[in-house]
């Protein structure tokens, strides 16, 4: 499958997209506490949040189904605030199945360029490219409820190109499917979006999904951005305790914290990123990191084991009854049995704290 | 579930002939003159009776006017109910409900006293033309009126149960963000999937306006049912050959309306 050449945006024309302290309150709730993000022309964006964070109403704002309390949106530096969502210029793919149950998949495709009052032949033929484009091309008569879900957010996701938008938004497209559809459409989209130039914002929950998938992710917390980084960047730098937790896995240790430096493990090690105010601090580890030898005479026990492929994830319970989550290459973690005996260690770099959790 | 199938079937029957029943002896009762054997003379002296087609027209117009009102009322309120203000729903429901409580009489009661107010109060003013211009009896409006508000429980329910099935918010954002201003998401997204609910809400309304006689009757207009009832008083037979006849009319407009809606979608699927 090829983009056809009328349909790639090169990135140089591709748009940005930006939000300024945007906010907005649904009675009590605040959903969009001052986010403030800016989008790069062509850019493919997750934005990944818990649930109730406010993803789908920063969405929703940048397609005009919802407006600000106060703060703008920009698309290529305009504020479109006041424009209405017809004239957006932004194509959506919802996360319920929203394809017109009265149209087949090449009129629900044909739909807007009805709208913008194409002629019928000329439409007829952009939306057959389309479905072809989502490999749909001997779909095109059957209606929505004769396709699968998978089927149906990819004659979505055409119709959604089919004006050929300044931007795409997608609201978990995926969500509603099974894991192997999602495998398989996520990376469709992505071939898609690199092939189109087009920027993206592509909300989820997902954390594995929006680090597989995104250039770059925006993690939101509370109406709030947390931070907004590359995947690798993001995984490896978190910036805030809230994202170390959210995106991958991470266990805490209790520390003690000493000027720059922490006590953690019987270790002293230089803390990265921001230094708490209290002493008693919870020290960051991702399960790649934990170092874990066999050692009769230490106090930490191996409490459960899973087996991952590669590596075997332990769960060690330290002394004081902490757990912590470790992985080890399979050849070493066949020798861990439950209930052996452990030494715990980090390496020698710096590290994130964070404020220690009440217990 | 097999075991229920002979209920199912005595349920049926008996429902059969609750229905069947009056309905064939009607119809005997027509055709089978004492002395003269079978005759259709009362059905063909329908057609040449004063005021059949008359009054059929004025009750069909009636009928086409009721539901354009009340549609054009009610699936606007309806979609808004459901996207802007959920909550009203309680509200407009027992609104919507209220009609059936009132007896018709007291409705109409109230009506003429409000048509009195034309010549005892508003001579003077421009009103009184109004007045003058709904009571025309060719086409009385103020039927319409009244039938509007006498549907209104039906297809305020039978829209609901349409809204009900579709999701309305999604269905309007999708034709929006492809380009579609609110008029046309409403006409092109919404209502072709609120197809059976508009069928129904009409067929109701043309079910109502037909068999109503009450109102038009004690307001002094003659459509079909009131025609009926009129003629009946002369001739048992005749009034007995009507009731059949206008209950296969009915029936066979219900069909069309069926049939007319039913070729509709496969066109509008063309697009
Ligand atoms: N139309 C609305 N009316 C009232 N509250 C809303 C509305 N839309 C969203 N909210 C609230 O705003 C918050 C953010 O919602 P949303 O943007 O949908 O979160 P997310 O998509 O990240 O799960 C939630 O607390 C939600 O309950
Ligand atoms: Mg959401």
């Amino acid at each position: 499958m090829t983009a056809t050449t009328t349909q790639t945006a090169d990135r140089a024309t591709a748009a940005t997209v930006e939000f300024r302290s945007l906010r907005r309150e649904f009675g009590a709730t605040v959903a969009l506490d001052g986010l403030d993000l800016a989008v790069r022309p062509g850019e493919f964006l997750a934005l990944l949040g818990p649930s109730g964070c406010g993803k789908t109403t920063a969405l929703r704002m940048l397609a005009g189904f919802e407006h600000p309390t106060s703060g703008e949106v920009l698309v290529d530096g305009e504020d479109v605030t006041r424009v209405p969502a017809h004239r957006r210029d932004a194509g959506m793919v919802f996360q319920s199945y929203s394809l017109f149950p009265h149209l087949s998949a090449l009129d629900n495709v044909a739909f807007g360029l009805r709208m913008r009052k194409v002629r019928t032949a000329e439409r007829r033929s952009r939306a057959a490219e389309l479905l072809e484009l989502v490999g749909l091309a001997d779909k095109g008569e059957r209606y929505p409820h004769e396709l699968s879900g998978g089927q149906q957010q990819r004659v979505a996701l055409a119709r959604a190109l089919a004006l050929r938008p300044r931007v795409l938004l997608l609201d978990e497209p995926l969500s509603a499917l099974d894991a192997k559809v999602r495998l398989t459409l996520r990376e469709e989209i992505r071939r898609l979006q690199r092939e189109l130039g087009i920027t993206t914002l592509f909300v989820t929950h997902d954390q594995e999904e929006a680090l597989s998938i995104a250039d770059r992710v925006a993690v939101m917390r509370a109406g709030r951005l947390e931070q907004c980084a590359a995947p690798a960047e993001l995984y490896g730098r978190p910036a805030t305790a809230f994202v170390a937790e959210f995106v991958g896995t991470m266990s805490r240790i209790p520390g003690r914290l000493d000027g720059g430096t922490v006590e953690v493990l019987g270790q002293r090690l230089p803390v990265d990123g921001d230094v708490p105010a209290a002493r008693d601090v919870d020290v960051l580890v991702r399960p790649e990191a934990v170092l874990v030898r066999a050692d009769e005479d230490g106090t930490a026990r191996v409490a459960a084991t899973s087996f991952l492929g590669a590596a075997v994830r332990v769960m060690v319970r330290l002394g004081d009854g902490t757990e912590v989550k470790a992985d080890v290459p399979a050849h070493e973690g066949a020798a861990l049995g439950l209930g052996a005996g452990v030494r715990v260690s980090l390496p020698e770099r710096a590290v994130l704290v964070a404020e220690r959790r009440g217990e | 579930m097999a075991r229920l199938k002979p209920w199912r079937w005595a349920v049926f029957g008996l429902a059969a002939l609750y229905f069947l029943v009056p309905l064939a002896a009607s119809v005997v009762f027509t055709v089978d003159v004492p002395g003269q054997g079978l005759t259709a003379d009362a059905y063909t002296e329908i057609l040449s009776t004063d005021g059949f087609g008359s009054s059929l027209l004025l009750s069909l117009e009636l009928a086409a006017a009721t539901i354009a009102v009340v549609l054009l009322l009610l699936v606007p309120a309806t979609v808004a109910l459901r996207l802007g203000a959920p909550r009203l729903r309680p509200v407009v429901e027992v609104v919507c409900s209220l009609p059936l409580v009132v007896p018709p009489i007291a409705f109409v009661a109230g009506i003429s006293t409000v048509l009195k107010w034309g010549p005892d109060h508003l001579s003077h003013t421009p009103l009184f033309q109004t007045f003058v211009a709904i009571q025309n009896p060719d086409f009385p409006f103020v039927l319409v009126l009244a039938y509007v508000v006498m549907a209104l429980p039906f297809v305020y329910r039978a829209l609901d149960a349409g809204l009900r099935a579709v999701d309305v918010r999604t269905l309007v954002e999708a034709a929006r963000s492809c380009g579609a201003s609110w008029p046309q998401a409403l006409v092109r997204a919404v209502l072709p999937n609120l197809r059976g609910a508009l069928l129904n809400s009409a067929f109701l309304t043309l079910a109502l306006v037909l068999g109503e006689f009450t109102v038009s009757h004690l307001l002094g207009f003659t459509p079909f049912a009131v025609w009926i009832v009129n003629v009946g008083g002369e001739q048992a037979q005749l009034s007995v050959a009507v009731s059949v006849l206008s209950l296969l009319l009915t029936w066979l407009l219900l069909l069309a309306l069926a049939s007319a809606g039913g070729r509709s979608r496969t066109t509008a699927s063309r697009g």
